[in-house]
């Protein structure tokens, strides 16, 4: 199949259903209703499920209950939405099942704004709900890499059984770019008879299953945790995914931007190296796990004199950017999160200031 | 002469937890006696509340999924959407369903999701340690409500039957009790006809029952049998009080 022009809406919900995930619980929210505008019509048409809960709390527990019964489920949201769903998130976590949740990020705190923001890093790579848990976080900066990245999701969620966040900004949800859907992504849910609450007699078993996250037992929650924790650091070990840019150069200041703030930064380090000043970029596609070794070796570099964090917030990633960069040079930020997203003029200034 | 009174295949060996003269061990009886009775133990997900039955699952044994406070009827629709095949039930006190939950348990309800929610109504949070519910009477005495409620400050206890019955979905809406064998045999009747709608993919189905909390009321378990009987049934009527029109179509087709 070839190239066709979507929006990243519903390229998005396109690509649940690609990746063989027939069953989608949402609740409305801007900048990214169109995805359950689009699967209210296609996922009946495709054979699915389609269903509008009456909140994101409740959305959260549908998907729940769906993923815990052994069926592939996504949801997606934005920002204040996610905020109501990380209840579920957390105890989709501690109860290990895989999920995928897609949020396209708005400005906040509060209700914020409805333009494209990246405020969300924190809430999405340092918890968002209660207790010690890790999603998988992914953030595209095209189209054709959110399909992609969606339709990686679901393997990777039940490979971990935890949930994996598809972090994109408003303008990936809301811009329309050539798009395709590529075979080789397609996947077959994996068997969970194992652990699913898939009813006895669909796994012709006697042993009853039981999903929860309740361990009364310090000891046992203990181990719970440590089971966990062994899953994030073979996240650490296995999934790291980063594209370097301009990174073969003798660059003075490196950029680390992900999203489609990074698409910006790319056509501000192209518009510099014409001007004959080197900037280097690492874009980390994971966010969690952090791409830490290929920033540290970046920053490590002997030219590298400052590491720059542009991002659509106050400063989050910078403090992951800060503790990969290790001391080896200094980090500065540099963002916006009101809805703007900064020009390459800007981000040009700023390189230029920071080499003054 | 064979034996008469055996344990239902549904219900663990399993020594209880709860309190002496509480009345969830009825209940979950009842729900494991009409499980075995309609042979559906294999294709069964139960959902478990917080409260006093966050641990129900110790009890069964078939699938069970825990929830969070007030969420089941939520992690309900998402099983029985996906699966409908399975035959699913939440079990919740009233803090969880009519409180925190009341949300989810209204549009589940208006949806008309194809399970089945036993509500277990005593009146009284129990597991966090006695404090006022949605359903404490007026003058009753709580950790939350020392001098008893006041509903001039917090308004009248919720029938949520009557309330859920107010809904124009097609719904089976039974209120019952389980605080002595003439009730209890009502109750499993009414307990048995919601898991037969829900297998007919009929509507949704739900039964509250009026039951006891001794350790949390103050009072002994005799003494809360007459409490429930003298004060909670008279506000609480027992009986049917929602059917569903006779419904086209809706077969168990497995």
């Amino acid at each position: 199949m070839g190239k066709i022009l979507m929006k990243g809406n519903e390229a998005i919900g396109e690509a649940g259903i690609r990746a063989g995930c027939l069953n989608y619980f949402a609740y409305p929210i801007t900048p990214q209703s169109e995805v359950a505008e689009y699967l209210s019509h296609r996922m009946p048409e495709a054979g699915g499920l389609f269903l509008q809960g009456e909140s994101e709390v409740a959305v959260g527990y549908m998907i729940f209950g769906a993923s815990a019964c052994g069926e592939r489920v996504f949801t997606t949201s934005s920002s204040p939405g996610i905020s109501l769903m990380s209840e579920a998130i957390s105890y989709i976590a501690g109860a290990q099942c895989p999920a995928v949740f897609v949020n396209i990020m708005r400005g906040g705190p509060g209700l914020g704004g409805i333009l494209p923001s990246q405020a969300d890093y924190f809430q999405a790579t340092k918890g968002g709900g209660h207790g010690d848990y890790r999603l998988l976080v992914m953030a595209p900066a095209s189209v054709q890499e959110a399909v992609e990245m969606v339709m990686m999701a679901f393997p990777l969620a039940e490979k971990y059984r935890n949930p994996v966040m598809i972090l994109g900004d408003g303008l990936i949800g809301q811009m329309m770019e050539p798009v395709e859907f590529p075979e080789n992504l397609k996947s077959e849910p994996s068997n969970k008879d194992d652990w699913a609450t898939n009813g006895m007699d669909t796994r012709k078993s006697e042993k009853r299953n039981l999903v929860k996250s309740l361990f009364l037992d310090p000891v046992k929650l203990n181990e719970n945790n440590l089971i966990l924790k062994e899953k994030y650091e073979r996240m650490k070990r296995e999934e790291i995914r980063f594209e370097p840019y301009n990174t073969d150069s003798d660059y003075k200041i490196l950029i680390v931007s992900y999203g489609t703030m990074s698409r910006v930064c790319k056509t501000a380090i192209d518009n510099l190296k014409a001007e004959g000043i080197d900037v280097g970029m690492i874009r980390p596609q994971t966010l969690f796990p952090f791409p830490e070794d290929a920033v540290f070796q970046a920053a490590s570099k002997k030219s590298c004199r400052m590491a720059l964090s542009v991002e659509m917030s106050m400063g989050q990633m910078v403090e992951d950017v800060e503790r990969c960069v290790h001391g080896k040079c200094p980090v500065k930020w540099y963002g916006k999160c009101g809805g703007e997203v900064p020009t390459p003029e800007e981000i040009m200034d700023v390189v230029k200031s920071c080499l003054s | 002469m064979g034996k008469t009174f055996k344990r239902p295949e549904a219900l663990a060996v399993q020594e209880s937890h709860y309190c002496p003269g509480c009345t969830h061990g009825v209940a979950h009886r009842l729900v494991a006696e009409v499980i075995d009775e309609l042979g559906v133990r294999g294709r069964t997900v139960g959902i478990a509340p917080v409260g006093c039955a966050v641990l129900a699952y110790n009890y069964f044994t078939f699938d069970f999924q825990e929830a969070a406070h007030g969420r089941a009827p939520a992690m309900a629709t998402g099983i029985k959407r996906v699966r409908p095949d399975l035959v699913v039930f939440t079990y919740q006190g009233d803090g969880d369903l009519a409180s925190i939950g009341m949300g989810e348990i209204i549009h589940a309800a208006n949806r008309g999701e194809k399970f089945t929610t036993v509500f277990i109504n005593n009146a009284v949070y129990g597991m966090t340690g006695g404090q006022m519910a949605p359903t404490t009477m007026p003058g009753q005495r709580t950790t939350t409500s020392p001098s008893g409620r006041d509903v001039n400050d917090v308004g009248m206890p919720i029938k949520v039957s009557e309330l859920l019955a107010a809904l124009n979905t097609p719904a089976y809406i039974s209120r019952q009790s389980v605080i002595k064998p003439k009730y209890i045999v009502k109750a499993k009747k009414a307990i048995k006809t919601a898991f037969q709608y829900q297998l007919e993919r009929r509507c949704f189905s739900f039964v509250e029952l009026v039951s006891t909390c001794p350790t949390n009321w103050g009072l002994t378990p005799v003494e809360a049998v007459k409490w429930a009987e003298e004060t909670l049934i008279p506000y609480y009527p027992l009986g049917e009080i929602k059917t569903p029109e006779k419904a086209e179509g809706g077969t168990d087709a497995k």
